[in-house]
């Protein structure tokens, strides 16, 4: 402690005005309850996404309402639905706009591993594509599971270093190996 | 539908070789020549007022057991304009390189109709304007839909064609120079907050005014119809959840209705009853969806959440009975699973209430609203006789003022007893489309209440062990309901070898199932119309001479649901 802060302290010209503490628990308190989402609706899933949305279940009580259209504004992907091949370009042009620190959630059975259309057409998982945090299962998953998601995210961006880039090793198949 | 006034004679005298192929139920089979596709097509068109051309598909019989003498053949339906009669070509295809005579000079909907043909299954269509591949990428290769392309066989996509070879030509026509005359290309799409799913259309504008646009779709292109042919008609229940998935159950419903129309069983009096009750509540959530959505995109948010919340009380109701709230695959060949719970009526009752509820809401607030009337009005009218030309069905059709509806016209499951009224728009603007939704949650309101009032005791499915599962209690303890239970569950319900066309009013239009079965369990090919591939080809073009704004509220009166367009 040097001098002045000790001063200060002696002189108890703080009160109780000032607390310490890390800068990734401030950073990581901020960010768990103001995540924002881009949500990559697709197919049948994204229209129980907007079912969350929606006042019932009502995604705001989770602090992640500020729905984004543009990649640029979000952390929080949502892929909810079929990513077709024809789409998997697209599916990682939308996750490398977004700056760091970026979460992806994959929600539903299709996004996370094709579902049942185990065909010519569709991808089979987005983690071909894209690095992701929490998988969802369900077909399509009820609203509660995408709010438990969205919890999942919460406790684990309170775990990583607050300042580091996350996944930078990722390499899916559409990026140049 | 009845076939009594196809004169078949004149059709001979103005195309030589044509020769009746049988039927399809009720509908007439005609073999034309290649040669002679265009002439037999336009005559149909022109002499004998078959204005709709309603599906074009083509087969592939490379592995079927009597295979005719080509191993292509293209198939056309058109539907008179009196729309109760439907008459089938069939074109025997040599070589699918050197192909057929496109239709599109005929019918506005032929086009992308053929594009999908050649995306599918490589034959070419002679003189079309554009034939690019339209549900797979462009860097796929090979035909998926023939029977020797394995179906797990994928290709990667790396890139996104930009579709300059499309508007390039269409901003042309329209008298503009893209370097010259200082207009913006725009991108809409296909990740795009308004698209509604994975729709992509690319404009050029010229100040806000929108000179051309093309469409871009397949985004959400599953391979339903590859799929089915590897599965048992039962199994393929599921996936018809996921055509239109904001009304599920009524794709369980047309699809099974189709097979057992191929079966000719007679479903008993409380299923048909019950069938009738979901699929108009399936009409309505389906509606509400569309209308919450659409409002939205105009920043009208409070009607979404009106619209939204007894969407989510049909939920409630559909999980309670099904156990899904969205993908319900509650309907069975013969029947559906089981029989309605206890207090369903009450529930039924109370998700009615509060449709009505929400519907009242909603419309006290944009009836007479100045800023919704002329966001709306006169935005992108089809006339009566382009709504047919482009194949539209459903609310879109009836939007632009034509008094069609198969539960008119070709009533099934009762229909024709329910006192309902046919709701008709008159200038077919993206106000009339969206009201048109309005009133026929209404109208499938009476449907209902009367459906509940009439509705008989007795059993939900068909007694007939080659097509139902006999009770759990025969499977446990007797040597024929075990074997029952397992030749259907394995082998699947064996439909009469042949082909079919079933089609069925759904929420965006008639759901049609083309079916051609060999015998088996599993189909040989299904074909899916769809409503929403025919009106989605016409939106490019009717969003043209207004501004971006307006063409967000047009696509989304038009309730384009992509899992339905691509399959
Ligand atoms: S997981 Fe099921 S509900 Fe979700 S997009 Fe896939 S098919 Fe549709």
């Amino acid at each position: 402690m040097d001098l002045t802060t000790q001063k200060l302290l002696e002189q108890n010209m703080l009160g109780d005005s000032v607390i310490t503490t890390r800068i990734d628990a401030v950073i990581d308190w901020g960010r768990q309850s103001s995540l924002w989402p881009f949500v990559f609706g697709t197919a049948c899933c994204a229209i129980e996404f907007m079912a969350t949305a929606a006042s019932r279940y009502d995604i705001a009580r989770f602090g992640a309402e500020v729905l984004r259209f543009s990649p640029r504004h979000a952390d929080l992907l949502v892929v909810a639905g079929t990513v077709s091949m024809k789409q998997a370009p697209i599916l990682k042009q939308i996750y490398d706009q977004m700056p760091e620190p970026r979460w992806v959630i994959s929600m539903g059975a299709c996004a996370s591993s094709g579902g049942f259309y185990d065909n010519y057409t569709t991808l089979q998982g987005i983690d071909e594509i894209v690095p992701v945090d929490v998988y969802i299962a369900g077909c399509p998953p009820r609203p509660e599971a995408l709010l438990d998601a969205v919890v999942e995210i919460q406790k684990m961006l309170w775990k990583e270093p607050a300042l580091k880039p996350r996944r930078p090793d990722f390499k899916g198949i559409l990026d140049e190996q | 539908m009845s076939s009594e006034t196809f004169d078949f004679e004149a059709f001979k005298r103005a195309a030589s070789s044509v020769e009746v192929a049988g039927k399809m139920g009720g509908m007439p089979v005609i073999r034309v020549d290649e040669t002679e596709l265009f002439r037999a097509a336009s005559f149909l068109k022109e002499r004998q007022r078959y204005t709709m051309l309603l599906e074009i598909t083509a087969v592939d019989w490379l592995t079927s057991p009597k295979p005719p003498s080509t191993r292509f053949e293209t198939l056309y339906l058109f539907r008179h304009e009196d729309f109760a009669r439907t008459v089938a070509l069939k074109v025997a295809v040599h070589d699918p390189e050197q192909g057929v005579d496109s239709l599109t000079p005929l019918f506005l909907s032929a086009d992308w109709l053929e594009r999908e043909v050649y995306d599918q299954y490589g034959i070419v269509f002679k003189n079309h304007p554009c034939l690019k591949r339209i549900l797979n990428h462009l860097q796929f290769e090979g035909y998926p839909l023939r029977k020797d392309y394995p179906i797990d066989r994928r290709h990667l996509c790396t890139e996104t064609q930009d579709m300059m070879d499309e508007l390039g030509p269409l901003i042309e026509t329209e008298g503009y120079d893209l370097a010259n005359d200082n207009l913006m290309v725009l991108n809409l799409g296909p990740s795009h907050p308004a698209s509604h799913g994975t729709i992509r259309t690319i404009v050029a504008l010229d100040g806000e005014r929108i000179v051309a646009g093309a469409s871009e779709i397949g985004y959400l292109h599953r391979g339903f119809e590859k799929s089915c042919e590897t599965h048992t008609y039962n199994q393929i229940i599921p996936y018809t959840d996921r055509l239109n998935y904001c009304s599920a159950l009524m794709n369980n419903i047309a699809f099974a209705k189709t097979v057992e129309e191929m079966l000719d069983i007679q479903l008993p009096d409380r299923a048909i009853f019950i069938r009738v009750v979901l699929a108009e509540l399936s009409r309505i959530i389906d509606h509400l969806v569309c209308l919450a959505a659409g409002l939205l995109d105009m920043g009208a948010q409070t009607n979404y959440w009106y619209l939204f919340n007894p969407r989510n009380d049909a939920y409630d109701f559909l999980s309670k009975l099904t156990g899904a709230r969205l993908t319900n695959s509650f309907m069975r060949i013969g029947g559906m699973t089981h029989d309605l719970y206890e207090g369903w009526r009450e529930d039924l009752d109370d998700v009615l209430k509060k449709v009505r509820q929400g519907i009242d809401e909603t419309l006290r607030m944009v009836a007479k609203n100045r800023i919704f009337n002329e966001r709306v009005q006169e935005i992108s009218p089809v006339s009566a006789e382009d709504a047919v030309s482009w194949g539209f069905t459903g609310p879109n059709l009836r939007a632009s003022g034509v008094p069609y509806d198969l539960r008119f016209a070709d009533p099934y499951y009762y229909y024709d007893t329910f006192d309902f009224d046919m709701v008709v728009g008159s200038v077919g603007d993206t106000h009339d489309r969206m009201m048109v939704r309005f009133e026929e949650m209404l109208q499938s309101i009476r449907i209902i209440e009367q459906a509940v009032e009439r509705m008989p005791q007795g059993p939900v499915n068909v007694d007939d062990r080659a097509v139902t599962l006999p009770p759990k209690e025969e499977v446990y303890n007797t040597i024929e309901g075990t074997m029952n239970q397992f030749k259907l569950i394995f082998e699947g319900v064996k439909v009469p070898a042949g082909e079919y066309y079933g089609a069925f009013e759904a929420a965006n239009g008639e759901l049609g199932f083309y079916i051609v079965s060999d015998g088996s369990g599993t189909p040989y090919k299904v074909k899916v119309r769809a409503p929403s591939f025919l009106h989605m080809q016409a939106y490019p073009k009717i969003i043209v001479d207004y501004q971006v704004a307006d063409a967000i509220m047009t696509l989304g009166s038009l309730n384009i649901i992509a899992g339905e367009m691509d399959r």
